[in-house]
């Protein structure tokens, strides 16, 4: 073969890579959507504002033990009722009572925790006095709700859930709420 | 597309080096223009390149007059971006790609015995593209809105909204990347088809190797930038949406695709560059290049590497900790064949007979300051320590080390190593020294503590900064000055050295070995390598 052709016929073979490269970039859009997809990375909206299906799971009923505690704190806290019986995807509400016992204002932290464990993410809170913190002023009584559905996809074999907060004192702002008062 | 062999009509000159003044059909300007030799052609790539590093370097001193004081100064906020995009637009596709392309065409038919390039007048072409790209990338200053003000990797979505400029640069990418793909092409089927009876592949000079590779990465990458682009201009005027959110694009999207090409970039930069190391290191040692076949295979094994780590220029982009962590293991990876190189480069001096004339002292200050560039980019390619570190300066000062003290101070290793070849006479040695040791010192003082900065998180492309950062900028913008003039008197030394340098012998450097040392004369004929040498 001569050069002349042999040489022809590399060009020919890298002018083909180069225009197999340049339908490669465009490639890279599904190819990227995919990737996306497979990984859940691309979402506008964040995972847990995505709609689900929010019908009430009528044959199951799941009891929440109230539970609750102190750390620490001189607060009496403690659930209105002792358990309620609600069904998946049903919304529920039910009220905590705290009262001060101190002579000075207090500022507290609510802690939830579930039992089991994991039933704590099937466990969604659209209202809680655990999302802020709690300032109450010497002898005050205030009642704090919590409103929330349990996710119909929990496991079956939870039957029950035990809902159980601690207060736990926020120091800094005790001492800050005890200085205004002052 | 015409080989060498019809592309001239001199059969008269065969074997008789006497003929080195024929310079074809034409003369003055249209020698050049028509010219279809590559000597000639690697000379205008070197020319142009000079031409456009200096544009780039007035834009880069423009950035660092703004930056010399707090608070704006001299430019707004608008001008600074354009100056910060074509600065780097210019250097990599004007200055510093076209200037290894130079080197290619100059020497590689020399190395390997070959009597031009495969396609002689494509390769006039590949060239003439140049100067138009040049000029629309130039001309985007004066369109209303002025050039593109979006950072030389053009990103979406900014570059979705920019005014006219932006299409002009979009075409100026265009034409550049169908020029390094017909260059590359031509490279390819150079070395692949028209080496000298004897000369395997496994004989040929390293520089050869490295740009063989190059030319292999350019023909997978820039088609992807082409594509890139291409999707910004229909998503700018026919209604696409790759990347326009407004209709459900993805701007992350362009950071991918743009990434996959710009990753290999990198080393399309830096590859050619080895290569010139490779022949100045062991010329000067007087040894031949320690570990041959490792650099062949570091080579291979970086440039396939360089596809598989592109996310790392995009760590904060929101990806899942698993890509953050490919990318991160992929990256560090390329240490090792890097490594490799370098530790070949010092053996090959190890107990040598050392000489420090310029071209090796810029190879030396190549094998400093690049390393020190390659260690940042080790320090960079850690997730954690890239998501504090991510557009600081530390990031701007990392990659000037390898661009820079990387790509430009090889090339001036390899303008001073072959200028006896290509001129016939020698360069002003004393002068060539001063040029470097200037360029050293003042290269360090404007990249060195701009490593400080980036660290203290002095973000990139902003052109005001708070009162903390005075002083180390001020040190930054004097040592840009300093750089930009010290780069006035290698122009100077090269013009010397073309006019009334001392006629040089055949071999300027004792340990040089590569065919056109060995056998062509000083300077090289026009025509060279007509009758290909048996190499044995």
């Amino acid at each position: 073969m001569s050069l002349e052709r042999q040489n022809r016929r590399t060009f020919l073979r890298f002018a083909l890579i180069a225009a197999g490269m340049f339908g490669f970039g465009y490639a890279l859009v599904p190819f990227y959507y995919q990737i996306c997809a497979a990984w859940d990375v691309r979402n506008i909206e964040s995972r847990a504002e995505r709609p689900a299906n929010t019908q009430v799971d009528l044959g199951r009923t799941v009891t929440v033990e109230l539970d609750s505690n102190t750390h620490k704190l001189p607060w009496s806290f403690r659930p209105l009722v002792k358990h309620v019986a609600v069904h998946p995807g049903e919304v529920a509400t039910v009220e905590y009572e705290v009262t001060n016992t101190r002579g000075v204002p207090i500022t507290g932290q609510a802690i939830a925790s579930y039992g089991p464990q994991l039933a704590g993410e099937y466990f969604r809170k659209f209202e809680c006095f655990c999302f802020t913190q709690q300032t109450l002023q010497p002898g005050e009584t205030r009642r704090l709700p919590v409103v929330f559905v349990i996710d119909p996809k929990l496991p079956r074999d939870v039957n029950s859930i035990a809902l159980s907060y601690t207060f736990f004192e926020v120091e800094g702002r005790s001492a800050a709420a005890a200085g205004d008062r002052s | 597309m015409s080989s060498v062999v019809d592309s001239h009509d001199h059969d008269h000159a065969h074997g008789g080096h006497d003929h080195h003044d024929h310079h074809g059909g034409y003369s003055g300007v249209m020698r050049w223009i028509t010219t279809t030799n590559h000597k000639d052609i690697g000379t205008m790539y070197l020319w142009f390149s000079f031409m456009m590093f200096m544009v780039g370097g007035v834009m880069a001193l423009a950035i660092r007059l703004e930056l010399f004081s707090p608070g704006m100064q001299f430019f707004n906020p608008d001008q600074f971006n354009q100056f910060i995009t074509m600065h780097g637009l210019i250097m990599v596709f004007g200055a510093i790609m076209p200037a290894f392309v130079g080197f290619a065409n100059w020497q590689i038919p020399m190395m390997i015995g070959a009597p031009d390039m495969a396609f002689a007048r494509l390769n006039n072409w590949s060239f003439w593209l140049l100067p138009f790209a040049g000029t629309l990338l130039i001309l985007s200053f004066f369109t209303p809105g002025g050039a593109p003000g979006v950072g030389w990797t053009l990103y979406a979505p900014l570059t979705v909204q920019m005014g006219i400029g932006m299409d002009l640069t979009i075409f100026a990418v265009h034409i550049l990347g169908m020029s390094s793909i017909l260059g590359s092409i031509n490279i390819i089927t150079t070395i692949l088809n028209m080496r000298a009876p004897g000369m395997t592949l496994m004989k040929m000079p390293l520089f050869c190797w490295t740009w063989l590779i190059t030319a292999y990465l350019l023909v997978a990458a820039m088609p992807v930038l082409a594509g890139a682009v291409t999707m910004t201009l229909t998503d700018r005027h026919f209604g696409t949406t790759f990347f326009n959110a407004a209709g459900g694009g993805d701007p992350v999207l362009y950071q991918h695709i743009f990434w996959f090409f710009g990753h290999p970039e990198v080393y399309i930069i830096a590859l050619p560059a080895f290569g010139v190391i490779s022949q100045v290191i062991p010329a000067f040692s007087r040894k031949p290049l320690f570990g041959y076949a490792s650099m062949v295979y570091a080579t291979s094994a970086i440039a396939i590497l360089s596809f598989i780590v592109w996310a790392h220029h995009m760590y904060t982009v929101g990806m899942p900790v698993t890509g953050q962590l490919f990318f991160m293991y992929a990256t560090t990876l390329i240490a090792v064949p890097t490594g490799v190189k370098v530790f070949n480069w010092v053996a090959t001096m190890w107990k040598g007979s050392l000489t420090f004339e310029t071209p090796m002292l810029f190879a030396l200050g190549f094998l400093f300051l690049f390393t020190l560039g390659g260690f940042t980019g080790l320090v960079l390619s850690l997730v954690p320590v890239d998501i504090q570190l991510h557009d600081t300066y530390y990031v701007v000062a990392h990659f000037h080390y390898v661009m820079v003290a990387g790509a430009l101070f090889s090339a001036f290793a390899g303008v001073y190593f072959w200028l006896p070849k290509w001129t016939g006479k020698m360069y002003d040695e004393k002068l060539g020294q001063v040029h470097f040791w200037l360029t050293l010192i003042f290269f360090n003082m404007i990249f060195f503590v701009q490593h400080f900065l980036g660290m203290a998180g002095m973000p990139r492309r902003i052109p005001d900064y708070p009162l903390m950062f005075e002083t180390w900028n001020k040190i930054s913008s004097i040592g840009a000055f300093g750089f930009g003039l010290t780069q006035l008197l290698f122009l100077y030394i090269v013009l010397k050295c073309i006019r009334s340098g001392e006629p040089a012998p055949q071999k300027p450097w004792e340990g040089a070995d590569s065919l056109e040392w060995t056998h062509l004369p000083t300077p090289a004929p026009y025509h060279s390598f007509e009758t290909q040498p048996v190499v044995k």
